[in-house]
């Protein structure tokens, strides 16, 4: 048995969270406050994802702005350079609706790239 | 012009603030809210940016987001933003006079006014920093600024000074765009951000933090081309130690060294300041030391969180709407609330007592990292209205205690005159 600190990254309040692991294998979490922590404290372990958040380009009548956008899950850790080479290559066009799709199956499938701003014109 | 209900500035405090008026029964046509940016939002729109939001809507939204959220609220409230609207200044029995490209210069008086033009950065000047004046020196807001909005990069190798929120989203901001960060140095022995940000924004990057090390020269005449950094010593003034100095190579300094609210329309109307948060010294509505005049959010002292924000523009929304409608509460005795041991500030300052007082929270900051701590509000008299057992508490994260309705109303009848709100250390053993 051994044990890992955490810092809880799921909400601002940054539990620091005490983790048993048995092989690899999470047996107990300590420090949590709420559900979450847990669920984090496993998934941090066995494969850490991440909300990534960037800005594309946008095409307005008023020329070239950036549209602020995100994932609307987390993706894996490791995919958040890769996943940055992608989102340099995407330019969207308004008008655009917060929540709107960017990229479909961004990264991994189910998960997209969503447009964080309404943009009129 | 008159309005009832003036507002100043339009970012998630004034907005916040506008949307509780109108719910609280003013009507919206009383109210109007000034922004001086071409649109509402405020800091929001450039915080690209996740994890606002989850105490006030339950999701975690970038900031652009949390931002369109409330501005869709006031809209369908049919609330009046002024945008491109510029306050010259406020005197203390409510006359705003701004100007804007729709109206020109004009003077407004109001019923109520609602203080929400949030805070700025502390910059090079007020750290007195050696060396030239080369470019690339920038404040790590300007540089979110210039990345998220205007679309360029400042620079490439990039040391940042201060372990602010702002400092470490913008650690891994600009790695994520392709900067090498070669370090963040903190000047304190622990850190002024979110643990959560150290840990999803340096660890996750093998961003070195650099805790009790501070730059003590910048290099470089037309641009940066290097900074001096050096641990400091805690037991002498934190002095850089000479003997621990290195040469960092790098193309950019960003500061993030803290903010402070932006109080100079504050001032102009002598609205009392409180002089450990900057902001107006106010009491539990809100209200400042001008009658009907409120502040809230971070013009008001700087939160950690903009859900609180929200929170707290609510208090001063529905404070200002009650006192244009005729129905706030009749203050029987006014406490003062001061700072015991290991407590920087409170907010509010003060409390009135009223008859029908509803219960409130004392939000506070300490002054220094201790752990295993307990914290109490009690009265002059001894007597302890709230008491909360933690493990640690730090200066960069907000504490608050609850008073209860019935602990206000006792008070009116006691001789006390403030409450004292403190923090108390119990070792290893004890509960």
């Amino acid at each position: 048995m051994t044990t890992k600190e955490l810092t809880c990254v799921v909400c601002p309040a940054g539990c620091r969270l005490k983790v048993t692991l048995d092989g690899g294998k999470v047996v107990g979490v300590e420090g949590n406050t709420c559900a979450r922590g847990k669920t984090y404290a496993e998934s941090e372990i066995t494969h850490p994802v991440r909300t990534l958040t960037s800005t594309v380009t946008i095409i307005t009548k008023s020329g070239k702005k950036l549209l602020p956008v995100r994932t609307d899950k987390p993706i894996p850790r490791e995919s958040l350079l890769e996943a940055m080479k992608i989102i340099r290559s995407v330019s969207a066009n308004a008008p655009i609706k917060t929540g709107e799709i960017i990229v479909k199956d961004f990264i991994e499938a189910g998960t997209n790239l969503i447009s964080c701003k309404d943009e009129t014109v | 012009m008159h309005k009832k209900l003036i507002i100043i500035g339009g970012g998630p405090a004034g907005l916040s603030a506008a949307c509780a008026a109108v719910d609280r029964g003013l009507s919206a046509s009383d109210i109007l809210v000034l922004e001086r940016d071409s649109e509402p939002g405020g800091i929001l729109n450039q915080c690209i940016h996740a994890g606002f939001g989850l105490h006030r809507f339950g999701e975690e939204l970038s900031g652009p987001e949390y931002a369109g959220r409330y501005i869709k609220m006031a809209r369908e409230r049919n609330i009046e933003i002024l945008t491109y609207s510029m306050v010259l200044s406020l005197t203390d029995d409510r006359c705003v006079t701004f100007v804007s490209p729709a109206l020109g210069y004009t003077k407004a008086s109001a019923d109520a006014v609602i203080l929400a033009m949030g805070c700025r950065e502390r910059t090079r000047g007020a750290l007195n920093i050696p060396g030239s004046r080369p470019a690339g020196i920038y404040t790590a807001g300007c540089a979110q600024r210039y990345v998220n909005i205007e679309g360029f990069m400042p620079g490439h190798r990039v040391v940042i000074l201060g372990s602010g929120d702002i400092g470490l989203i913008m650690a891994r901001r600009m790695t994520l765009e392709g900067a090498k960060v070669l370090a963040v140095c903190e000047i304190m022995p622990y850190s002024g951000g979110l643990a959560r940000n150290i840990a999803q924004c340096l660890d996750d990057f093998d961003i070195p933090l650099m805790l009790s090390h501070t730059v003590t020269r910048i290099h470089g005449k037309e641009r940066v081309q290097g900074v001096t950094i050096a641990q400091v010593d805690e037991n002498n003034g934190r002095r850089p130690i000479p003997e621990t100095e290195q040469y960092i190579e790098c193309d950019t300094l960003l500061l993030s060294v803290g903010l402070i609210p932006e109080n100079e329309l504050t001032r102009g109307a002598n609205i009392a300041l409180d002089r450990m948060t900057s902001g107006a010294a106010v009491n539990q509505y809100r209200e400042t030391s001008a009658e009907g005049i409120y502040a809230a959010g971070n013009v008001l002292h700087v939160h950690d969180l903009v859900d609180y924000v929200s929170e707290e523009a609510e208090i001063a929304g529905y404070a200002a709407a009650d006192r244009i409608l005729g129905k706030s509460k009749e203050s029987k005795k006014t406490v003062d609330i001061h700072t015991g041991f290991g407590v920087r500030y409170t907010v509010p300052e003060r409390i009135d007592l009223s008859r029908d007082s509803e219960p409130l929270k004392i939000f506070f900051r300490s002054d220094n990292v201790y752990k295993k701590v307990q914290l109490i509000a009690e009265t002059e008299s001894g007597k302890i209205l709230a008491k909360r057992t933690k493990t640690a508490v730090a200066p960069g994260e907000m504490e608050s205690l609850e008073i209860k309705s019935d602990d206000i109303l006792d008070l009116i009848g006691t001789d006390d005159k403030f409450i004292r709100v403190y923090i108390k250390e119990f070792g290893g053993d004890a509960k």
